[in-house]
């Protein structure tokens, strides 16, 4: 059970390793794109990082593993862990079927808000998508 | 390279990767769906990509009781039989499916990536045997269904009569010649079906029609762990001898097969390493290349690991110290450096049902 289609919502930002950010005042929500998901297959474990941990954008601080691959999930921001999707533990699966809802990864105090500034907007993304 | 289905892996909407040179499919729908259909019901799985070899002549039987591991004096008209083919060293240089389709006339299948080199080797060790030895690759499409139900759907939609696990029959198919084999690589009952190139995609189409879920090689992966067969390339090398492998029961040293004399020793005095399966108790999946662990220590390495969608947990199998390589032993592997507790199985991970 995946989303068939591919839809990139306008109210994300994008990284281009293919992970989207939902900034809503100085925490922002994390997870990996409809592209990331389709591209890697079934996810069948999602290993979190703790909260408090640091993350610093273009850095790896998750892994998602599909039955044929694992993939580490990159950074699109800096700043700290404030809490992990623990649902995603008994049902990764969601990270297929709602990669932007039910399938976020984590939500991070910013430490640099204006690295929005550096992302993709949904339109820039799919742009990129395209060209690859 | 392309199969002649490659057409229709893409009007599915197949994943398309490179594996050996060829473009095949990974997945359609989802691993977990592919898989879970060849447990359940019936898939079915483009391997054109695998190659044939043609072995005929009067002296086809002594030629190929030389090259390969098994008892070739064994396989009777219309039998199969899997045998390593062997370096002077005992290295595994390919697995492969023997068939008898004639007195003197048999049909190796071998793996893709060694399809050239085999045929190299088989061609130097015919020398001096009355025999002729050809690629016949480009004459078949390899079509396996495989599951419980493959047997019937194949009957229903082909009209054709089906020979009993291990063995071979020539039958018509498309309207053109065609060979059935009672074999697989999933651990289900099932069939592979040699065609001629032309009528592979129709007969693909009939079956797809007959409710065949088509399967990826993603599926093939995780199934053939479950049952514990080996890959070349990964399980099986030429740095390693069918013992260690734990084939010693595909290798019959009284025949004087190239690397006998190795593989014997090997049988009598062991070996210092085996591969075993093994299974992941709790979180993690195994991948190739992990190192196996014990109390710190490194024992051995992951040489195939994934995520089993019958026991949803890790599993693989490794190449480890021979007097851990023994069900029951607890290790570890070393999972992108978190180490994940494991437990060494029997063969298979995953029994088939009934």
């Amino acid at each position: 059970m995946t989303l068939a289609e591919p839809t990139y919502p306008d109210d994300l930002r994008y990284h281009d390793q293919h992970d989207w950010t939902r900034i809503e005042g100085d925490v922002a929500t994390f997870g990996i794109t409809w592209y990331a998901q389709d591209s890697l297959g079934e996810v069948v474990f999602y290993d979190p990082p703790e909260p408090g941990a640091a993350v610093d954008k273009d850095q790896t601080y998750a892994e998602v593993e599909s039955v044929k691959a694992v993939s580490d999930v990159i950074a699109p921001m800096s700043g700290e862990i404030v809490e992990v999707n623990e649902a995603l533990v008994d049902a990764p699966e969601k990270i297929n079927e709602d990669p932007y809802g039910e399938g976020w990864l984590v939500k991070v105090k910013l430490s640099h808000p204006d690295e929005s500034e550096q992302l993709l907007s949904a339109a820039e993304y799919r742009n990129l998508l395209e060209k690859t | 390279m392309r199969t002649p289905l490659y057409e229709k892996h893409l009007e599915l909407g197949a994943k398309m990767v490179d594996f050996a040179g060829w473009e095949m499919p990974v997945m359609y729908e989802g691993i977990r769906e592919e898989h879970s259909a060849v447990r359940t019901h019936a898939g079915m799985f483009d391997v054109s990509h695998m190659g044939e070899v043609e072995v005929e002549g009067p002296g086809a039987l002594d030629f190929l009781q030389r090259v390969l591991s098994n008892d070739v004096a064994k396989v009777g008209l219309g039998g199969a039989q899997y045998s390593c083919l062997c370096d002077e060293d005992g290295g595994v240089l390919d697995d492969l499916f023997l068939y008898r389709l004639g007195g003197d006339r048999y049909l190796i299948v071998t793996n893709s990536a060694n399809h050239g080199s085999d045929l190299e080797w088989l061609g130097r060790w015919s020398h001096g045997f009355d025999v002729a030895v050809r690629d016949v690759a480009d004459r078949y499409a390899m079509l396996a269904v495989q599951g419980p139900h493959a047997r019937r759907i194949v009957v229903g939609a082909l009209g054709i009569e089906l020979p009993a696990r291990m063995h071979a029959a020539a039958a018509r198919i498309g309207g053109r010649p065609a060979i059935v084999c009672g074999t697989g690589y999933t651990g289900e009952d099932g069939v592979e079906l040699l065609l001629d190139p032309e009528v592979a995609p129709p007969i693909w189409a009939e079956l797809l029609d007959a409710g065949v879920v088509p399967c990826g090689l993603g599926a093939r992966d995780t199934l053939r762990l479950e049952a514990c067969f080996h890959l070349h390339g990964q399980d099986l090398t030429p740095e390693r001898n069918p013992i260690e492998a734990g084939l010693g029961w595909c290798c019959a040293e009284e025949t004087g097969f190239v690397g006998s004399d190795v593989v014997a020793a090997a049988h009598r005095g062991g070996t210092a390493e085996r591969l075993a399966p093994f299974r992941i108790e709790g979180e993690g999946i195994p991948r190739q290349g992990n190192p196996v662990l014990v109390g710190g220590e490194e024992v051995g390495v992951v040489t195939s690991g994934t995520f089993s969608p019958s026991l949803e947990a890790g599993i693989g199998m490794a190449y480890l110290r021979a007097d851990l390589a023994e069900p029951g032993a607890e290790v570890e592997i070393d999972v992108r450096g978190k180490h994940r507790a494991a437990r060494i199985a029997s063969k298979p991970l995953y029994q088939r049902k009934g």
